[in-house]
């Protein structure tokens, strides 16, 4: 039989080579794929490549899909660091975008410099309460968050399901389910080309890895993830900063709401959040909950996305085969996190260990 | 470690972005010689329904332009969001100069890009919203084609209820469901169509459930106005029968399957593609009709009996012929008042602006 048993005997040079064969590994079992689908594994390959960093135009467009990803894995990263699986970005987005959206469609003649903080803080707020709720359950009955954060999602969801084809139906949609485009005053202005989130985004890159490293707060924050009984130890009120790193960890998530519906889609629809929030979950953990990192990664995820719907129409290959292609890489690269935490040992392998150890 | 990981991939998608940045000039996309059209579709052409037929309408014009350098390029299910509007401009990136978007909820997204790509031009199919340089809609009198399916449907009940699966409350849905109606009622004065509202264009598992609700009530033929062919699937399980909507479908429910109408977009496409290469192209909005070719009623099958078939042919001559609208007065509303006056019809502006139901409807318009 086997058994899984962790890994200590690695070195840097190992874990780094375990990774690149992941990488190789996954672009080969991917290209035996797109042989059979018949076309040039090279050619896919430059093509993604091509897709995403190919013109100005589709530089900027694997940007724009990396904004809400790094932004949300900021926002997750708060969590995690404290073993507070939230699950709930993607719920958490959407409440930014459903709060932020609602002074885009309602209060529609405010002025631009006025519109934007407003729906700005709207959407932090919001993504912050939707983080907050699961946490005081937590805190005061021990629920679970894991699930709860994730249950948090499909109300969210569900909520704006209701809206988009109830109250906030576009009368002038001649009855089709939708949200009317917001006005011009919603609109994220635009710097080189790319709504303005991405200098926010750097600048709460930024402020997160000072947070964390840097302050008596994020300090307390890693505390927790490490020993709950160490902080309460060391008479850090555990409660308290649980409940307020998760406001922020769901704040920044609210905010990827703000970002998509009035930098990006100019409206609401239920949507908005498209997986972002999911796939938040990987890049952070792929990321090590280093906010400097998590650029890296979530430019790399982005680079992934688009070139996967660039070689849909370059090459006509099926979407589902272009995300089947993108999912291939992701499990190796996934899978190779699992070799170089664990290894696989025969089990008379270590039954012999153990009894060396006994004797 | 898991920074090592991040680094290393950083490394080699940069070493192949360089290896492509070097590679790329000489595979430059298309679009220098040939005219490249580009299509946005909301399901996948596998939904043997609605993409499908567009997805036909799409390789026929590349067959037929091939030799003038015509080339297509697609992306299929694409949401009624802004991705759209995403899908779109990738496909400009990609070199397309003629755009067709072909759902209804594209249209503000196909609007707005409109505006910002002044010389691509944008056909938006079943909507109301156009410009005067380079952006129209364009759509088809399917409702001729329904009225002759609701023949069939009204000649094949026995139990004088007719179940009808129905996308979204917009005008060309409920027109159609009108005609549909105005057709079974033409041969069978008492029987009734049940609507039942999905609020999807494709969702398989939830049209096969509505279909499945109204053959539960007694409904024993299915309609349908929706993407896929799970209605008339549904049908069959039930041993009841199934009119189809989009193209041929009878393979799926070979049991149930009387016809469907039908789309030859194809005939469509051609035309504009032509005179865009001609140079003769004007921004004008189409309304095609069986008389074009651009709609009929599709085969139909054994299940659908000779004395039924004569009839359809009948009163198909006269639409073609020009002596019969469907739409022809009077007509009254599900309130028995009457909407449509002898003599008149429905404009094409009323029936872009239709959210009334005809006498003979069972179903609710929020």
């Amino acid at each position: 039989m086997v058994r899984i048993v962790k890994r200590t005997d690695l070195t840097k040079r190992q874990s780094v080579m375990f990774r690149l064969l992941a990488i190789l590994g996954a672009l080969l079992a991917a290209g035996i794929f797109i042989l059979f689908l018949g076309f040039n594994p090279f050619r896919v390959y430059l093509s993604m490549l091509d897709g995403s960093f190919g013109s100005l135009y589709r530089f900027k467009e694997s940007i724009i899909q990396a904004i809400p990803l790094i932004v949300s894995s900021l926002g997750i990263s708060i969590a995690f660091r404290m073993k507070f699986w939230n699950i709930g970005a993607e719920g958490q987005i959407i409440m930014g975008a459903f709060a932020a959206s609602y002074f885009a469609l309602y209060w529609s003649n405010l002025p631009v410099y006025v519109m934007l903080p407003l729906m700005f803080l709207a959407s932090a707020a919001a993504g912050g309460i939707w983080a907050l709720i699961p946490a005081i359950f937590k805190a005061q009955f021990g629920t679970n968050e894991t699930l709860f954060t994730l249950m948090m999602n499909y109300i969210a969801q569900k909520i704006i399901v209701y809206v988009q084809y109830g109250p906030w139906k576009d009368p002038k949609a001649l009855g089709a389910g939708k949200i009317a485009l917001f006005g011009d005053n919603a609109a994220l202005p635009e710097v080189f080309g790319i709504h303005i989130g991405w200098i926010i985004t750097v600048v709460l890159v930024v402020l997160v890895y000072i947070f964390i490293n840097k302050t008596k707060r994020g300090y307390e924050i890693q505390v927790i993830g490490e020993s709950e009984n160490t902080a309460r130890y060391a008479g850090m009120n555990v409660k308290k900063i649980i409940l307020s790193s998760l406001i922020l960890s769901g704040a920044l998530c609210g905010l990827v709401g703000m970002f998509q519906v009035s930098g990006v889609n100019h409206t609401l629809s239920y949507q908005v959040a498209n997986g972002v929030g999911f796939t938040a979950i990987i890049t952070t953990w792929l990321a090590g909950l280093s906010a400097p990192v998590i650029v890296i990664v979530c430019f790399l995820f982005a680079v992934l996305q688009q070139g996967g719907t660039f070689i849909q129409t370059a090459f006509s290959i099926h979407s589902s085969a272009a995300q089947l292609i993108q999912g291939m890489i992701l499990f190796f690269v996934l899978g190779s996190e699992f070799f170089i935490q664990y290894k696989l040992v025969l089990k008379q392998k270590t039954d012999k260990l153990i009894k060396k150890e006994a004797a | 470690m898991k920074r090592l990981l991040a680094l290393m991939l950083a490394v080699v998608m940069i070493t192949a972005a360089v290896l492509t940045g070097c590679g790329s000039g000489s595979a430059a996309p298309a679009g220098g010689e040939g005219l490249k059209v580009g299509f946005i579709y909301i399901g996948t052409p596998g939904d043997v329904g609605y993409t499908f037929a567009h997805d036909q309408g799409r390789i026929y014009l590349e067959e037929q332009l091939k030799d003038k350098g015509v080339t297509t390029a697609k992306v299929e299910s694409v949401p009624e969001t802004a991705d759209s509007e995403k899908a779109i401009k990738n496909l400009i990136d990609q070199g397309c100069k003629v755009i067709f978007a072909t759902s209804f909820g594209y249209m503000d997204f196909v609007e707005k890009v409109a505006k910002e790509y002044p010389d691509v031009k944008f056909f938006h199919c079943s909507g109301n919203k156009s410009n005067e340089t380079n952006f129209v809609n364009y759509f088809g009198k399917i409702e001729q084609a329904r009225y002759l399916t609701g023949i069939v449907a009204g000649l094949k009940t026995k139990s004088g209820k007719i179940g009808y699966v129905a996308a979204m409350q917009i005008p060309e849905v409920i027109r159609g469901i009108d005609a549909f109606t105005l057709g079974v009622r033409s041969v069978n004065p008492t029987a009734v169509v049940n609507v039942k509202w999905t609020n999807t264009w494709y969702d398989p598992q939830l049209e096969k459930s509505a279909a499945e609700a109204l053959l539960n009530e007694g409904n024993d033929v299915i309609a349908q106005h929706q993407d896929s062919t799970a209605p008339q699937i549904a049908a069959q399980e039930k041993g009841a029968f199934a009119i189809g909507y989009n193209s041929d479908s009878s393979k799926a429910a070979p049991k149930a399957y009387l016809t469907a109408p039908v789309w030859n977009w194809g005939v469509y496409y051609v035309d504009q593609v032509q005179k865009i290469l001609d140079g003769s192209w004007k921004a004008e909005n189409y309304l095609g009709g069986m008389h074009e070719g651009v709609v009929d009623i599709g085969p139909m099958t054994d299940l659908v009996d000779a004395d039924i078939k004569a009839k359809v042919e009948e009163v198909k001559a006269k639409i073609l012929d020009g002596s019969l609208d469907v739409f022809a007065g009077p007509v009254k509303d599900q309130t028995g008042a009457v909407k449509i006056a002898e003599g008149a019809t429905m404009t094409v502006e009323e029936q872009q602006a239709c959210k009334w139901f005809v006498e003979g409807v069972n179903g609710k318009i929020d």
